[in-house]
């Protein structure tokens, strides 16, 4: 989990801000998906959030549900997912690497041979999008005990005690949601304003990257003038692979720019 | 972490596995919850609806004829009779209070079957409250004059179209959409699953079955019974009837899950019965899962117990060993639901089918006397279209099978 920090050192350095692209790993389909997340890498990306396939993902809009689905269907297992990421380990040694799933494929592999696998593919981080701080304390033992960051989510209805709890325990980074309500580009992020942010801030959390509902440059602009310290974004560049399903050379060229584009406003 | 006022857990089961976003609604809902308990007037007004509203207490009824048995006396607790023909009627019209106790206007629903939806409906027709109900689109179809009461009644039915589309992908769709509007909707959870403070909140609101039930028997025997049995999806209406129960170790209480074509195969909903437990909706409970984690699809000839997953109480009582959980087949609650309507002119649920099922086998097996009770958790009107498709179908290749043994 120490590339988060020579991460943010570098970005500091450059005075910029993270830009971190989310897909589903195996979407659309195991090969594929690999040429994606290193498309992704080669456009920029600061770091990786990337999501396991999971049958009942109730914190995603339709086009993340979608994205799990197809990586379903096309037989997509945490295995499989744990190799594809071993292999863009393999491709960058130092880009973080974090994960976002839900809680039951955590416990159906037991959590420290979860945490266990995790690590040994290059796994940076993990967010569990359902497990919320009070229930956090098994996850994120089995976490720190494999030298994984646990990431903690601060929603725009934060009180103080949680903001000091995530703090606390939280690595890596912080996942800062814009808005209420799941995933996905339907509706616009909401920019949390400075004042918030320095609020949060105060608390000395891991630093925090805006997600949900980021889908232009100027959203990564305002998210970094605001103090955040980047932006995640992920419905709006699993639609790029939506639309290009059946043209993977036209998926990649464009995926390349957006993500350019997107990087160049940190 | 403001604490929480009631413990999330059952032994190791159950706890509040939602996205943090819903924490807090979570919490403010268990706050409204315990403040009501101590309002008196809280319980007068709930009192006054299950009363003169919904028609409680409901009647328990000795069977004249059902029993194979005459060691046997099976007696069946009428929620069938219950304003809105199951016992969810109980337990919205409290999540409904308390939605009005928050200053909450709007409510937010799943159904599978349709039960769940129109007893929101109606609860929020009576209190002037709005309410938008998620049902699978494939359930939809199966239960349009469930969809028409709801609308009747005032509801929006938003079809689900994600997954499944049944039940599962219905509560799914519900989180999602109270996710986003938590501040000003309350979302009323149908069964005693999901997660704190859900499966408590759904109990204590439907503890009453049980409790009106023991006086009655005791009235009727002068002694308690020797078991309780109770269909098990989500698990309200066994929790309901066992609640008042569990702390007479005198008493078996039995747990009946749908077997669907058996569950040795796929197609089941017995959750329990399999054995294998994870996170599913916000509680760590019985699932039905694949070696890796993910979901499987639950299946039952009763859309009502078509679920997944069971509530987390119930996987308690499990394990302690203080209730007993067995599957029926489609198969045989067909027969059940059919040997109630002829012997004692009451046609019930396909669900509460499953606990006649099994009721029966007991009565069957008994050498010595033996009083049961059994909760008749609903009313078959619903399911008169889907056990007649299912009749004629069988009829017809009863038929067919003669016709090609008349031709060798």
């Amino acid at each position: 989990m120490q590339r988060y920090q020579q991460m943010f050192n570098r970005l500091a350095a450059e005075q910029r801000g993270a830009f971190v692209p989310f897909v589903t790993v195996g979407d659309p389909g195991p090969e594929l998906s690999f040429e994606i997340i290193k498309t992704l890498i080669d456009g920029g990306a600061d770091a990786l959030e990337l999501g396991i396939p999971f049958s009942d993902p109730i914190a995603d809009g339709p086009t993340i549900q979608n994205a799990n689905i197809r990586a379903m269907a096309a037989g997509v297992t945490p295995a499989i997912s744990f190799e594809i990421i071993r292999k863009i380990r393999e491709y960058n040694a130092d880009i973080p690497i974090g994960l976002l799933l839900y809680s039951n494929l955590v416990m159906a592999r037991g959590l420290d041979n979860f945490y266990s696998q995790a690590a040994a593919a290059g796994v940076d981080s993990v967010l569990i999008a359902d497990v919320p701080l009070h229930e956090s304390k098994m996850f994120r033992q089995a976490a720190m005990a494999h030298d994984i960051a646990p990431i903690f989510i601060v929603p725009p209805n934060v009180d103080d005690d949680d903001l000091r709890a995530i703090a606390s325990y939280g690595r890596g980074y912080t996942y800062l949601l814009s808005r209420a309500g799941v995933t996905g580009t339907e509706t616009q992020a909401a920019m949390p304003t400075a004042e918030l942010i320095a609020r949060i801030r105060a608390y000395n959390p891991a630093p925090p990257l805006l997600g949900f509902g980021i889908s232009t440059p100027a959203h990564v602009k305002d998210a970094i003038a605001n103090g955040a310290a980047g932006a995640i974004c992920g419905s709006a560049i699993v639609k790029i692979l939506e639309k290009n399903l059946q043209q993977p050379e036209q998926l990649l060229s464009e995926l390349k720019s957006f993500i350019q584009q997107m990087k160049a406003a940190s | 972490m403001s604490e929480l006022k009631l413990n999330p857990y059952f032994g190791q089961y159950g706890g509040m596995f939602v996205p943090q976003l819903l924490v807090p609604a979570l919490k403010q809902l268990e706050q409204a919850f315990v403040d009501a308990l101590q309002d008196p007037a809280f319980d007068a007004e709930f009192q006054q609806l299950l009363t003169e509203y919904a028609g409680r207490p409901t009647p328990l009824t000795l069977c004249r004829n059902l029993s194979p048995n005459p060691l046997v006396k099976i007696y069946m607790k009428r929620e069938d009779l219950l304003h809105g023909g199951a016992h969810k009627t109980n337990q919205v019209l409290g999540q409904a209070l308390l939605t009005k106790r928050m200053g909450k206007k709007e409510v937010i629903a799943e159904t599978g079957a349709g039960q769940h939806g129109v007893a929101t409906a109606l609860a929020c027709a009576l209190l002037g409250l709005k309410c938008r109900i998620y049902m699978g689109a494939k359930d939809i179809d199966r239960q349009q004059p469930n969809v028409f009461r709801m609308k009747l009644m005032g509801a929006t039915v938003i079809p689900v179209t994600a997954g499944s589309g049944t039940l599962k992908d219905a509560v799914n769709e519900a989180m999602r959409d109270w996710s986003a509007s938590y501040a000003t909707s309350h979302y009323m959870l149908g069964t005693a699953a999901g997660p704190h403070p859900f499966p408590t909140i759904v109990r204590e609101f439907q503890k009453m079955i049980g409790e009106e039930a023991k006086q009655q028997i005791l009235k009727a025997e002068g002694k308690l019974p020797d078991a309780v049995i109770a269909c098990v999806g989500g698990g309200s209406n066994a929790i309901g009837i066992f609640a008042d129960f569990i702390k007479e170790e005198g008493v078996r209480l039995i747990g009946v899950e749908p077997g669907g074509k058996g569950i040795n195969t796929h197609q089941h909903g017995a959750a329990l019965s399999t054995g294998s437990y994870g996170i599913l909706h916000g509680a760590y409970t019985a699932i039905m899962q694949t070696s890796d984690g993910q979901i499987e699809e639950s299946y039952s000839v009763s859309a009502g117990l078509d679920y997944p997953a069971v509530g987390p109480q119930h996987t308690h009582l499990q394990q302690t060993g203080r209730a007993e959980y067995v599957a029926v087949n489609d198969d045989e609650a067909l027969a059940a639901f059919q040997h109630l309507a002829m012997a004692e002119g009451i046609i019930p649920a396909l669900e509460s089918s499953h606990a006649l099922a099994h009721a029966l086998k007991m009565a069957k097996d008994a050498t010595e006397p033996m009083v049961l009770l059994v909760n008749l958790s609903g009313r078959g009107d619903k399911d008169l279209s889907h056990v007649h498709s299912i009749l004629a179908e069988q009829a017809a290749d009863q038929t067919a099978n003669k016709a090609a043994e008349g031709a060798h």
